[in-house]
């Protein structure tokens, strides 16, 4: 019974982690091809309200997704056009598009607040693979976003490091001059993937607006700082979409965690809890970058003899490393 | 020559006016609103009188503290993100210094300075905790900063909801008021307090100085244009690097005490009110120049007050300022980067 | 195939980079082309591998005159060109870098390709490992990757630019067999560089370049005092050796010990006397930089290390006081780790002022920043900026930068970049520091230069270091052994 509990709120958690593997796997896509998008955050917000206002008022579930990527891919197109075409700071851009589009959300969503509108079906099984133990429960009874979650996941491993043009795509974000003189086309290249990148994380916005957190509620949808975690999680993943998506639904476990733990934790206020998640990405950074820093360097090389070898051991493995050229501008000449 | 490149410079930061102008106006059609009427309803709720415009200089301060912080962080290229979080740990440092002593026999003016000081410092030492992370943890301090922001605001619901509660059950308007005795005198009959604005002003005319005559602010320059470099050249980056969040966050801690001291008189929930954010803006905006701060803080303090009008006149979201600064910036860069382009090709 | 240049110009601005270029070139050929640092080799270079398009003229490949859009396209025709500095992924495997850019379908046929690779290495001696990782190859074993996917591309006609710079002895030696019989095989390969030597042992032909025009061929043997007169216009003399050094020891190291996750060096003592020139030969990544950086107090140093300047213990020491000891280090990236771009020259001359006080004096700055325009000879105003400067203005202001008095000065290739002239004007200015006692360590890949300016020579090769060798008493070949890793023991 007890045990039965706790799959259950598994299961949930994969389906709380799926517009966060959307969102991770698309901006992994775009920084691997070289550019950052900072806006994801912004992003998420206004196509979750733009989704949900297109499905209200259409009362058509799936316009509201298209509607959703539409403005990922639009808001990826600005990043795109300011940064490659009009060689302006990536961080500016992102930043300032970020907080336009957040702004933007809360005042074009006022007359659509509150409104009930429709929801994605309710979760189904898949015969015969949702009868297997354990397993069953935790990914076969799910809903049809999460099972595409599944799909894309599996798709973008296989695209990005298996298939020629994945190849090419981790090409021109490692050294963009050598892929030019292979015939890649790098900015124009560089321009889809911003965009693809873009709507995957447009899509994760009707995902929280449709179906994890239904509705819109402005300022109080509880969608604010969720972009913000999924750029630490891509570098967290090492810019590899699967191990990205581990990533989302380790922060999906831990936030799952804090709800669980808050019933024997009475004297920590909720907010409290909700914001666990930033020092949580603080700390995953500090991990990942620690052995990047100089003065590591120094004190390592005080280390004796004995321990100093498994300790830069250690603090290599944990470090992740960026597309070489992320954020560089390429021109050829 | 020179001067014809000038005009051109200007032409285009208008072309980028237009723009800015233009989208926020097909947002507001797409709102089915007038256009016209709000451009018209955020100037009236700005200028119309002096109290209006009084409260827009209520604003301003804050915004000029924030913006001068940040520019200071953005000489040394850093992106202090930050500074939401730095504004609402200064407003909580001067309230705890006001909890402790409002009760003593210390005179109110000592206890004012004493928080108004334990502002500053608590804005420093949360700026600090970014730039450790970023100069000694290599923690990109865009993320540092956010996720310290959302921790931030979750100490100051916690303090006002535990702590700090009001007499009986705590609420969202934040803990129980000051006495009057250590408010921050304001022009009778207005909200506006003349030592708030010389604290803003000065703040801004030391940052100009600092950053364009000394050597520290060439420094600071230079660790910002070359880190690699800079450090070759003898300059203790890392040193520079914390002194520039140190400053900012100061800076920002003082905003935040003055919003305590002088606007609202206690710890709300939300007491930064995105001048953080609002600053990164303004330096983006201004391209970096000092000079240009004050105005362009101006500009975005009446806008954040007088869109206040809207909800109530026209039903619309107050939030249409933060689109209107976002298309300025927006559109700003992206001329720029036209310009540079024709330039280029010229 | 044959390669017919027509009257090429191409124009950067007010430079004329190509003028009036014509240049025809038999299939089996060897093609020198020869010239200084801006002659217009790379930009002719450029034009024919499809980097850049000129402004008039024609190129035919077998009589047909052609459009080269692309490097791509270039390659398409069989013009296939081999960078400096190899245009690879280094953080991807081996077989990843061949299948970008490989026409096909959406999942490459790995096993096949790596086959294919390895019978076309094999007919060359080279062994390439398909699942190795490109960084951890060396620049020669980079550059062999290269040629072999240009030829299994289909190229037949091979540009290398400079290719010999980084690479060992032996790599050198397998590079030139190679390619004397791609060329015996009917194929075209064009070498570009500025060592003469190499071209002459290797060229058939050599096309020499000097301020944007061919000034002239010559074909094998050739004379060298021809070849020096149509590249400089006039003969041209390096400046001697200095030996100005004194007795006194400017700098002790004891047991210097360095770890680098690639590279170990330990146990290097060495004295250096006021006044004394030593030169750091060895491959790129050797560890001569390391060794250099350590020295300057750039990079920290393990274990027993001791190192004094004019008697101060440095060892440990933050880098502050290795620069108030008077040690200088100049990086060879001017504008990476040199100089700040987006600061002015005055500004720069400021930084390196007295700073203690707060407020900056701009009329005694603007006059320092005069007096050293003008001393050094820089083309630039106190508030240009350093980005805008030629790369021979900016190692000019690099070295005008250098407080005086210096105990100690570090340079890392001080001539990347730069003509003969500025080469021998630079150190006319180094000597000048080396009478007042300075010492100077610099790192070059250019064994003449060494032998030429140096008082000792160090050898470095993996991580080793030779015992300081007399540069009076060695020669090319010696020093080319060692680099090779040949003699050293242990």
């Amino acid at each position: 019974m007890e045990f039965n509990l706790i799959l259950v709120g598994l299961a949930g958690v994969i389906a709380a982690a799926t517009p966060i593997v959307f969102a991770t796997i698309g901006e992994t896509i775009t920084e691997k091809a070289g550019v950052t998008n900072l806006s994801v955050n912004g992003t998420i917000i206004l196509s979750a309200m733009t989704g949900f206002a297109v499905a209200t008022s259409t009362d058509n579930l799936w316009l509201g997704f298209l509607a959703g990527a539409f403005v990922g891919a639009l808001v990826a197109a600005i990043v795109a056009f300011s940064s490659i075409t009009l060689k302006q700071s990536q961080v500016a851009v992102g930043f300032v598009l970020t907080l336009m589009c957040r702004d933007l959300a809360y005042f074009l969503g006022n007359p659509f607040m509150g409104l009930s509108g429709p929801r994605v079906p309710p979760a189904f099984e898949i015969p015969l693979l949702s009868k297997i133990p354990i397993l069953g429960t935790l990914f076969f009874n799910q809903d049809i976003l999460v099972y595409l979650s599944f799909l894309l996941i599996i798709f973008a491993n296989i695209y990005v490091y298996k298939t020629r043009p994945g190849l090419s795509l981790q090409g021109i974000g490692e050294r963009p001059a050598s892929a030019y003189i292979r015939g890649t086309n790098v900015n124009k290249m560089r321009y889809i993937y911003t965009i693809l990148g873009g709507a995957l994380v447009g899509v994760a916005g009707p995902m929280y607006s449709l179906s994890v957190k239904a509705g819109w509620k402005g300022t109080i949808s509880g969608l604010d700082g969720i972009g913000w975690i999924v750029l630490a999680i891509v570098i967290f993943g090492g810019w590899n979409p699967l191990r990205g998506s581990l990533g989302a639904y380790l922060f999906a476990f831990l936030q799952w965690l804090g709800l669980v733990l808050q019933t024997s934790l009475p004297g920590i206020p909720s907010q409290v809890l909700q914001v666990a998640p930033f020092p949580l990405m603080i700390l995953t950074l500090l991990l990942v970058n620690i052995g990047n820093a100089e003065w590591v360097d120094r004190t390592i090389m005080g280390l004796p003899e004995n321990v100093r070898p498994a300790i830069s051991r250690l603090l290599r493995s944990m470090k992740t490393n960026p597309p070489s050229s992320l954020g560089v501008p390429f021109e050829n000449e | 020559m020179k001067s014809g490149s000038r005009w051109y410079r200007f032409g285009i930061q208008v072309a980028a006016v237009v723009l800015a102008l233009v989208f926020t106006s097909i947002i507001l059609l797409i709102a089915k609103a007038q256009p016209l009427e709000a451009y018209k309803n955020i100037l009236v709720g700005s200028f119309s009188s002096i109290e209006a415009i009084t409260n827009v200089i209520v604003v301003w301060i804050p915004l000029l503290l924030a913006s001068a912080g940040a520019l200071v962080t953005f000489t040394a290229g850093l992106w202090n993100i930050g500074i939401e979080g730095q504004i609402t740990l200064g407003a909580i440092s001067t309230t705890l210094v006001l909890r402790l002593l409002q009760h003593s026999d210390v005179s109110p003016a000592i206890i004012i300075f004493l928080a108004v000081l334990s502002g500053f410092i608590g804005g420093a030492l949360w700026a600090a905790l970014a730039g450790a992370l970023k100069t000694y943890g290599g923690v990109n301090e865009i993320f540092g900063g956010l996720g310290l922001n959302f921790v931030a605001t979750a100490m100051t619901i916690w303090l006002i909801f535990g702590p700090w509660k009001r007499p009986g059950i705590g609420s969202m308007s934040g803990t129980e008021p000051f006495a009057n005795t250590l408010w921050l005198p304001t022009i009778p009959g207005l909200r506006l307090s003349w030592w708030s604005l010389l604290i803003g002003i000065l703040a801004l005319v030391l940052v100009y100085v600092l950053l364009s005559n000394t050597h520290f602010g060439l420094k600071l320059k230079a660790v910002g244009k070359n880190r690699k470099a800079a450090s070759v050249f003898g300059i203790p980056t890392s040193n520079f690097m914390m002194s520039a969040f140190l400053i900012c966050g100061g800076l920002a801690g003082l905003a935040g005490a003055l919003q305590v001291l002088a606007v609202y008189h206690r710890l709300i929930p939300s007491i930064s009110s995105g001048y953080g954010y609002l600053g990164l803006m303004v330096g983006m905006l201004i391209n970096y120049q000092a000079i240009w701060a004050a105005p362009v803080a101006f500009f975005f303090a009446a806008l954040n007050f007088g869109s206040i009008q809207l909800p109530i006149v026209m039903k619309l979201d107050s939030s249409l300022s933060g689109v209107l600064q976002g298309a300025l910036v927006l559109f700003v860069l992206m001329m720029d980067g036209v310009r540079k382009r024709f330039e280029k090709k010229a | 195939m044959k390669v017919e240049l027509r009257s090429i110009h191409k124009y950067f601005g007010p430079v004329h980079a190509n003028n009036n270029i014509s240049l025809t070139i038999l299939p089996g050929t060897i093609q020198g082309i020869v010239g200084e640092n801006g002659a217009g080799k790379s930009t002719l270079m450029k034009i024919l591998s499809g980097f850049i398009q000129a402004d008039e003229g024609e190129i035919l490949l077998d009589d047909q005159v052609i459009t080269i859009h692309s490097p791509s396209d270039a390659l398409k025709r069989g013009i296939g060109m081999l960078h400096q500095d190899p245009l690879d992924f280094p953080p991807m495997k081996v077989i990843d870098n061949l299948l970008i850019g490989q026409e096909g379908g959406l999942f490459p046929n790995k096993r096949k390709v790596a086959a294919d690779i390895k019978k076309l290495a094999n007919q060359f001696g080279f062994s390439i490992d398909t699942e190795a990782y490109v960084e951890g190859l060396t620049v020669g074993e980079r550059q062999q990757l290269e040629i072999i996917r240009l030829l299994w591309m289909g190229a037949r006609i091979l540009i290398l630019d400079e290719p010999t710079t980084g690479i060992s002895a032996s790599q050198k030696e397998k590079l030139f067999e190679t390619l004397t019989r791609l060329a015996s095989e009917g194929m075209i390969v064009i070498f570009v560089s500025h060592k003469l030597e190499e071209i002459e042992t290797l060229c058939h032909r050599a096309a020499v370049f000097r301020g944007g025009l061919l000034v002239g061929e010559a074909i094998q043997p050739y004379h060298t005092d021809d070849l020096v007169r149509l590249m400089f216009g006039k003969p041209m003399e390096l400046g001697s050796r200095l030996g100005c050094h004194s007795e006194e020891n400017v700098v002790e190291i004891h047991n210097l010990e360095i770890e680098d996750p690639r590279l170990h060096i330990r146990d290097v003592d060495l004295d250096v006397k006021a006044g004394e020139v030593i030169g750091l030969a060895g491959m790129e990544g050797s560890g001569q930089r390391l060794f250099l950086r350590a020295l300057g107090g750039l990079l920290a140093t393990t274990g027993r290390t001791k190192l004094l300047v004019k008697g101060h213990d440095l060892t440990h020491e933050p880098y502050s006081s290795y620069l108030k000891t008077g040690v200088a280090y100049v990086p060879a990236d001017r504008m990476e780790e040199g100089l700040i771009p987006g600061l002015t020259l005055k500004e720069h001359f400021i930084l390196t002022g007295d700073t203690k006080k707060l407020f900056i004096d701009q009329e005694e700055s603007l006059h320092r920043t005069k007096v050293k325009i003008s001393e050094f000879n820089i083309k630039g105003r106190p508030d240009s900026y350093v980005e805008e400067l030629s790369g021979g203005n900016q190692q000019r202001a690099l070295l005008a930068l250098l407080n005086e008095p210096l105990s100690l000065v570090l340079l890392e290739h001080p001539s990347r970049g730069l003509d003969l002239e500025s080469t021998i004007w630079l150190w006319e200015k180094l000597k000048e520091r080396c009478k007042t006692g300075t010492a100077v360590i610099f790192i070059s890949s250019d064994l003449e230069q060494i032998l030429h300016y140096s008082d000792r020579i160090l050898v470095f090769f993996g991580g080793k270091v030779s015992k300081p060798m007399l540069a009076a008493e060695t020669n090319v070949d010696q020093l080319g052994q060692l680099i090779g890793g040949k003699g050293f023991v242990n």
